[in-house]
């Protein structure tokens, strides 16, 4: 009996003494912790992907609530998760910010660029990359090994032809693929934009096409041909402009090496409501194309083989009677 | 003083908890991955020993002892205490470093089933340590089971991109490579004389 007594006893007492630490450093240690930051996180996709810069969707949850990061910063959710988490926030969603989604700046693939050795080793661009710059004769492309296929949490990267292809449509802009890649080949470029300079090299003319036959080799003739100077030019590599950029596509046209890629199937065409014309010609005194004909006071119309979809008009137009399709 | 110096290199190098002793192994192949996470859990783990080693000691000299429960007491009074610590050490890194918190995940309260620690525990009426001993002898077991986890760390680290064969990967080369690490350990025996 004793020893019963004594065991309870002692074990009780014991039990009681760490009872009442732990409570009271679960006091002083308290983390205070906003019911919201749960909230949030639940109407978040939880892919924890790092694309809105915090390590971990819960990590931006308690960004949100603290106000640190905006209500909108979850570019993988888009806009429903933004309104979802404004619900939460009872604060009003700001505006769209422009979706953007990833893509391989380099179009040397197996047929067009040269390769300096056959590269033999661990399947991957960085382990590749550390071999003198990987086994393509130009050092700034795509070596199409797949570090960046396997990162993609959205199963958005595939390799044709020897390069790695995104396809924009699963891209959810997360920025993993734009990390890993050795070459730093891969750019965000806005959804909505049809056409891309799609080369990395800054080498220039003669070095650059015997190394890959669609390469920019630095001639400067897009710059020249953009009729709203949307193109930028340094280190021997044209670069466009995404927000002056209006897809008239000019530049593809004139590329000599065909390095800058246009959806010309997805061209725009200007379009003149007969109805709404007033004739008074200040379209066609604006269209860098000279694609729009009529004489004064009378309907004008649009040349569809050259109307190249710029929407210059459209703006200059007072009667707002030219659309774009 | 020299004892206790060489008791201390005994615990953490010659009988090494995890590579000569076989115990911990969980956490071992479990929180091995990181480097930085590994040093994190060894810390915790340490501290945990160190404390549960004095407290063993004092529950054992002055409560388990002199009323003679200890036959059977004693697994009970250890996880009590070996429990209560692992609670104070995860509130504690909750406030002090969210990430680790977020980074060890469900292996914090998993360190009260870590029979490292209830062995320590119980080895201590075993050898018959003073408070000092057992203090020494705490912290020794921690460092070692430390150095386990970050060599073993760095060693997965290393071979993250290695061509290792389907078979072999995951736990298969984890413990093979534990085995040779194990090996590696043998080779302090006869370096100390405890």
């Amino acid at each position: 009996m004793n020893i019963i007594l004594v065991s309870v006893g002692s074990m009780g007492v014991l039990g009681a003494l760490f009872a009442v630490g732990l409570a009271y450093a679960s006091k002083k240690y308290a983390v205070e912790e906003d019911v919201r930051v749960t909230l949030v996180s639940d109407v978040l996709p939880g892919a924890n992907c790092g694309a809105c810069g915090y390590p971990g969707c819960s990590a931006f949850a308690a960004a949100v609530v603290d106000g640190s990061a905006p209500v909108n910063g979850c570019p993988v959710g888009g806009s429903e998760t933004a309104a979802r988490i404004a619900e939460v926030m009872g604060v009003e969603v700001q505006a769209d910010q422009e979706v953007k989604a990833a893509r391989v700046i380099c179009q040397g693939t197996s047929c067009n660029a040269r390769n300096k050795f056959e590269y033999i080793g661990i399947p991957d661009c960085r382990a590749a990359n550390k071999l003198k710059g990987g086994g393509k004769e130009c050092s700034f492309g795509c070596l199409g090994l797949g570090t960046c296929v396997n990162i993609c949490p959205f199963d958005a990267i595939k390799i044709e032809d020897g390069i790695a292809k995104i396809d924009p449509e699963k891209c959810t802009s997360c920025g993993k693929c734009i990390s890993a890649c050795p070459k730093s080949v891969i750019q965000l470029v806005p959804y909505s934009q049809r056409i891309v300079v799609d080369c990395n090299s800054t080498e220039f003319g003669k070095e650059v096409k015997n190394k890959c036959t669609v390469g920019c080799i630095g001639c400067k003739i897009c710059v020249k041909a953009c009729p709203f100077g949307s193109i930028e030019f340094e280190n021997n590599l044209a670069r466009i402009n995404y927000e002056k950029c209006t897809n008239c596509m000019l530049c593809a046209e004139k590329c000599p090496t065909k390095s800058i890629q246009a959806q010309f199937e997805k061209r725009k065409k200007a379009v003149i409501i007969d109805e709404k014309c007033i004739g008074c010609t200040i379209c066609a005194k604006n269209c860098p194309a000279a694609a729009i004909e009529g004489n004064l006071k009378e309907v004008h119309k649009v040349l569809e083989d050259k109307c190249i979809g710029c929407g210059v008009c459209v703006k200059k137009c007072p009667k707002q009677a030219i659309t774009i399709k | 003083m020299i004892e206790l110096f060489l008791l201390f290199i005994g615990t953490a190098l010659v009988n090494n908890f995890v590579l000569v002793r076989f115990l911990g192994i969980c956490p071992f192949l479990g929180v091995s991955k990181k480097v930085e996470v590994a040093v994190g859990m060894g810390g915790a783990t340490t501290f945990v020993m160190t404390l549960s080693a004095i407290a063993a000691w004092f529950i054992q000299n002055f409560i388990l002892e002199p009323f003679g429960v200890s036959r059977f007491l004693q697994y009970v009074a250890f996880i009590l205490v070996i429990a209560s610590l692992v609670q104070l050490v995860e509130i504690i890194l909750k406030k002090v470093s969210p990430s680790l918190y977020q980074a060890l995940g469900i292996f914090l309260p998993l360190i009260t089933t870590n029979c490292a620690i209830l062995g320590l525990a119980l080895y201590i009426p075993i050898k018959n340590y003073s408070l000092i001993e057992s203090t020494i002898f705490g912290i020794g077991a921690g460092v070692g089971f430390t150095m386990a986890l970050v060599i073993m760390a760095g060693i997965r680290e290393e071979i993250e991109f290695s061509d290792v064969p389907t078979a072999f990967q995951g736990a298969g080369i984890t413990l093979l490579i534990a085995g040779i690490l194990s090996m590696v350990f043998l080779g302090f025996s006869g370096l100390i004389a405890i």
